[in-house]
């Protein structure tokens, strides 16, 4: 039996006692647990003292009234936030509002019980936060474990995938009950469309295959000289099409090889993203120059770009996974939002560096640097 | 003729929705963001808005739908989206207590068919 140590944080006694006797026997257990879960509170009627009991004792949930008569609990919550306790946070609250709904849930709470509840809503509660609790604290066993149960990637890579499928189904009904005529044509801009998604989801799916051989290290690496001029200008040449089709023009300056010690595929990887990245958020009629030089330590590339640019506070987040950039400028751009974290785990892997530099409405310029070894 | 405010971060969901919205005799009025919904409500008063959950932030639909009723309490506003439940959190509008804090008339999951948004819309708009 696991005994979790629930800390009930009620200014009214008849609630904290009512908690503790409904939880006194009550147990939560799934059929995929070898162990039930019961229950031990600890009451307190103040926030101040919620806080010396949390550092003072590990808790596993905290059932939180928001309304205390000194700090309120949205403040122990932000609390125990800041000291990334590992607790599960429950508001028992009757001033529930969306204010506070947003700022606890962005502060992590877990959900809400609006008071007063029955002894069946505390338990269905409670049910609901060990099962959580126990999923969070597993996934962290897997991930220190090495096994990588990417849970907030899933679920957000779940969220991608389904975007573009509901969006094509959603034409295809339209088309099937040939609500917008009779002739084919009356459909062209909604098939164009549907062809459109269905290539951002393959080249999601094309990412997410390069990210997964990456992270797994099972990827059969072909280590030798590559020469990054050579590979650059397949790029190039890979990438005019699209250049074509979104009148950009990209300049090559490099006129000799330059050779360091890497997977060719890596390196085209590299290329082809930050190539195709300075083409689709480009302007019309806009430029990219690339140019490969170096030093006697590393080799340099540079990626400019007379784009519209990336806002300081979008460059922090820029090699993190899905963190695409969404304005009123990217909304008609296709993107699996992998990219550039699959570019800077390629860069690191080569022992390699990236820095950006970017200027709203007038460009970007990317530099990677590799080690000549 | 009734306009409906449409707001959604993937184009073709807005499109989609613009062209059920415009076929029920609606006049559609659109846009992509939180921010851009927000900006349209300071110029027109709309008689229902449909907006998405998940746009800049993961709760810009809350949002916006707040501001909404904060300046037009008689506006009913529906929330689409395709989250049911992420990192455990669940949003419906089944209780009295989640109408208490979930300041929209309706929740819905995209993917409705267009004769059951339809039903909705005229149900707030109570045609």
């Amino acid at each position: 039996m696991n005994i979790l140590k629930v800390l009930v944080v009620d200014d009214e006694p008849g609630i904290r006692t009512g908690v503790t006797r409904v939880l006194r026997n009550f147990t939560v257990g799934f059929p995929f647990m070898d162990d039930d879960f019961s229950f031990e509170t600890v009451e307190t009627g103040s926030g101040e003292e919620a806080i010396e009991i949390l550092d003072k004792e590990p808790i596993d949930i905290v059932l939180l009234d928001n309304k205390l008569p000194g700090i309120y609990g949205i403040e122990v919550l932000e609390y125990i936030r800041q000291q990334e306790y590992d607790t599960q946070v429950m508001m028992i609250t009757s001033y529930a509002s969306l204010d506070l709904a947003v700022k606890a849930t962005n502060n992590g709470a877990y959900n809400f019980v609006p008071k007063p509840f029955t002894p069946q809503e505390l338990k269905a509660a409670m049910e609901s936060i060990t099962k959580h609790l126990y999923l969070k604290r597993m996934t962290k066993k897997l991930n220190e474990q090495g096994k990588h149960v990417r849970f907030q990637f899933l679920s957000v890579l779940s969220h991608e995938l389904k975007s573009p499928i509901n969006a094509i189904e959603g034409y295809l009904k339209i088309m099937q009950d040939k609500q917008a005529g009779d002739a084919i044509d009356d459909y062209q801009v909604m098939v164009s469309r549907s062809l459109e998604r269905i290539k951002g989801m393959r080249g999601l799916i094309m990412d997410l295959l390069d990210l997964t051989r990456i992270e797994s290290g099972k990827k059969k690496r072909n280590i030798a000289p590559v020469d990054i001029t050579e590979t650059a200008r397949m790029a190039m040449h890979s990438m005019e099409p699209l250049a074509i089709q979104k009148s950009v023009k990209i300049h090559f300056i490099s006129d000799e090889p330059h050779y360091i010690n890497s997977d060719p595929a890596e390196i085209e990887i590299i290329f082809n993203n930050l190539l195709s990245n300075a083409v689709k958020y480009n302007v019309e009629n806009g430029e990219v120059f690339l140019s490969i030089t170096d030093n006697p330590m590393e080799v340099v590339i540079d990626v400019k770009d007379t784009g519209i640019g990336i806002s300081e506070e979008e460059i922090g987040n820029l090699f993190k996974e899905f963190a695409r950039i969404r304005n009123s400028k990217t909304k008609d751009i296709t993107g699996s939002g992998l990219g550039l974290s699959i570019v800077k785990k390629l860069i690191d892997l080569n022992h390699g560096s990236i820095a950006v530099s970017s200027k709203p409405e007038q460009g970007s310029h990317f530099r990677v640097t590799f080690p000549k070894h | 003729m009734k306009t409906i405010l449409l707001v959604d971060d993937d184009p073709d969901q807005l499109e989609q929705l613009k062209f059920h919205v415009e076929r029920f005799g609606y006049q559609p009025v659109v846009a992509s963001s939180q921010k851009e919904g927000e900006l349209m409500l300071e110029t027109m008063k709309p008689d229902l808005a449909i907006i998405d959950l998940m746009m800049e932030n993961q709760d810009s639909g809350f949002i916006l739908s707040y501001k909404i009723k904060q300046k037009y309490p008689d506006v009913p506003v529906i929330i689409v989206t395709s989250v049911t439940a992420v990192s455990g959190m669940k949003f419906s509008l089944e209780t009295e207590d989640d109408k208490r804090w979930i300041k929209a008339d309706k929740y819905i999951e995209k993917g409705i068919r267009p004769d059951q948004l339809h039903r909705e819309i005229n149900k707030l708009l109570k045609v």
